[in-house]
C-alpha cells in the first residue's frame, strides 16, 4: 500500500508496518498527526495508494466511525483502519475508548515507537521504563501503559500486539484482523532508529530482542487469550535472553545495574498479569 | 468547480529520488542468493523484488542496511558510496 521513495527515515520500522497493509483488502486510512502523517506524503503527491484522510488527533475515531457507517449504507466494501501512533493514542484516547465501547466496525492500528517520535521523543505513556528522552533527561520515572490490556477490557472482538520483528506473524495479524467485523485492535511495536540511538540497520535485531528478553509480548485475543507462537517460549524466564543485550541502545546508556534489575521485576509482573488472562 | 487538484496521487518517489540519501550501497551476492524473500519482507522502502534472486532499485534505497542483518545466506554487503 506504500509507495517507495517516501519520507521515512532509514529503516524506519512504521513504512515496514504500512507495507503490511496489503494483507487488507481495500483499505481506508485515517491519520492523525505524526510520523506517519510526514510518511504518507505533501499534497499533491501521496506515498500511499489507497485513500487517507488526514485528522486531528481527538477526531481520529469520530471521523473512522462515520467513515465506516458511510460506506456501509453505501454498500461499499472497505476496511477503514485508523493508524495512529503511540502519542496519538494518548491525546485522543477518550474518542478510541469510546469507539471501542461503541464496538464501531473499524480496525485500529497503533504503531507504538515508545515516545512522540514525530515532534523530537518527548515521553509518552508508552514509553518503556526509564528510557530518556527530551522530556526526561534522566530517565522516565513514571509507570509504562499497556495500551492492549486497556483495549482488551473494553471487551472488543480482537485485539492483538504484534511488532516488526515478525514480520510473518504481523502481516497474519493483519489479514486475519482485515477479515473480522467490529472494533479490532493491533498493539505495533516499532523499534525508531533515531529516537532510540541505535543504528538504522539495527532496526529487526532491537525489534527481535525486545521480544526474546520478554520485555515485549505478543499475543491474541479473539474470544480466548494467547500468547503467539514467537513469544511462547519465553513465558519461561529461563529461555529469555539476557535483558541488558535488549538494553543496548542510547536512550538507556545512563542505567545501572540495580535500574536494570528493577525494570526486569517490572517484566516479570507484566507477564504475571498477561498469564492470568490466557 | 474542478475538485480534481485537491486529491493528491499516489506517486513513487513522493519525497524525490530518495537513492540521493544515501551512504552505504547494498549489493548483493547473486551466487549466495537463495531468492528466500526475507529481504523482501523486511526492506521499509519496498525496493527489493524478487525473482528468483533479489533484485535491489537503487533509485529510491535508501541505504538502512536492514537486509543486509536479516539475510541469512549473508549475500548483501555494504559497499561506501563514492
Amino acid at each position: 500500500m506504500i509507495l517507495p521513495g517516501n519520507t521515512s527515515c532509514q529503516g524506519c520500522p512504521i513504512a515496514m508496518a504500512m507495507r503490511c497493509l496489503d494483507e487488507i483488502e481495500n483499505p481506508v486510512l485515517v491519520i492523525p498527526a505524526g510520523c506517519s502523517t510526514v510518511i504518507a506524503g505533501l499534497h499533491p503527491k501521496s506515498a500511499m495508494k489507497c485513500p487517507v484522510v488526514h485528522v486531528p488527533f481527538a477526531s481520529t475515531h469520530s471521523v473512522a466511525c462515520g467513515l465506516s457507517e458511510a460506506y456501509r449504507k453505501l454498500g461499499v466494501d472497505t476496511t477503514v483502519v485508523a493508524w495512529m501512533g503511540d502519542g496519538a493514542a494518548d491525546i485522543g484516547f477518550a474518542t478510541l475508548s469510546a469507539s471501542a465501547t461503541r464496538r464501531d466496525d473499524i480496525l485500529t492500528v497503533v504503531v507504538d515507537n515508545e515516545a512522540y517520535m514525530n515532534t523530537g521523543t518527548q515521553a509518552s505513556l508508552s514509553t518503556f521504563w526509564k528510557a530518556k528522552t527530551t522530556t526526561s533527561p534522566r530517565g522516565k520515572t513514571e509507570e509504562k501503559r499497556n495500551l492492549a490490556l486497556v483495549m482488551l477490557a473494553h471487551k472488543v472482538d480482537y485485539v492483538a500486539t504484534a511488532s516488526v520483528g515478525y514480520i510473518r506473524d504481523l502481516r497474519r495479524k493483519f489479514r486475519t484482523a482485515g477479515k473480522k467485523d467490529g472494533f479490532r485492535f493491533i498493539h505495533v511495536h516499532t523499534p525508531c532508529p533515531p529516537g532510540w540511538r541505535f543504528p538504522s540497520e539495527k532496526t529487526i535485531e532491537v525489534a527481535r530482542k525486545a521480544v526474546m528478553s520478554g520485555a515485549w509480548i505478543l499475543w491474541e485475543y479473539d474470544g480466548k487469550l494467547r500468547i503467539s507462537p514467537p513469544s511462547e517460549k519465553y513465558a519461561d524466564k529461563s529461555k529469555r535472553i539476557p535483558l541488558k543485550d535488549y538494553l543496548n541502545q542510547g536512550r538507556f546508556a545512563h542505567l545501572s545495574e540495580e535500574d536494570i534489575q528493577e525494570i526486569e521485576r517490572k517484566i516479570d509482573k507484566e507477564w504475571d498479569l498477561l498469564l492470568k488472562f490466557s | 468547480m474542478r475538485l480534481d487538484p485537491l486529491f493528491s496521487k499516489a506517486t513513487a518517489g513522493s519525497a524525490g529520488e530518495t537513492g540521493s540519501w544515501r551512504n552505504f550501497r547494498p549489493v548483493v551476492d547473486l551466487k549466495k542468493c537463495s531468492g528466500c524473500k526475507e529481504c523482501f519482507y523486511y526492506c521499509p522502502e519496498g525496493v527489493i523484488e524478487v525473482k528468483g534472486v533479489a533484485r535491489i532499485d537503487y533509485r529510491f534505497c535508501k541505504g538502512c542496511g536492514v537486509c543486509r542483518e536479516v539475510c541469512m545466506q549473508k549475500a548483501i554487503v555494504m559497499v561506501q558510496e563514492e
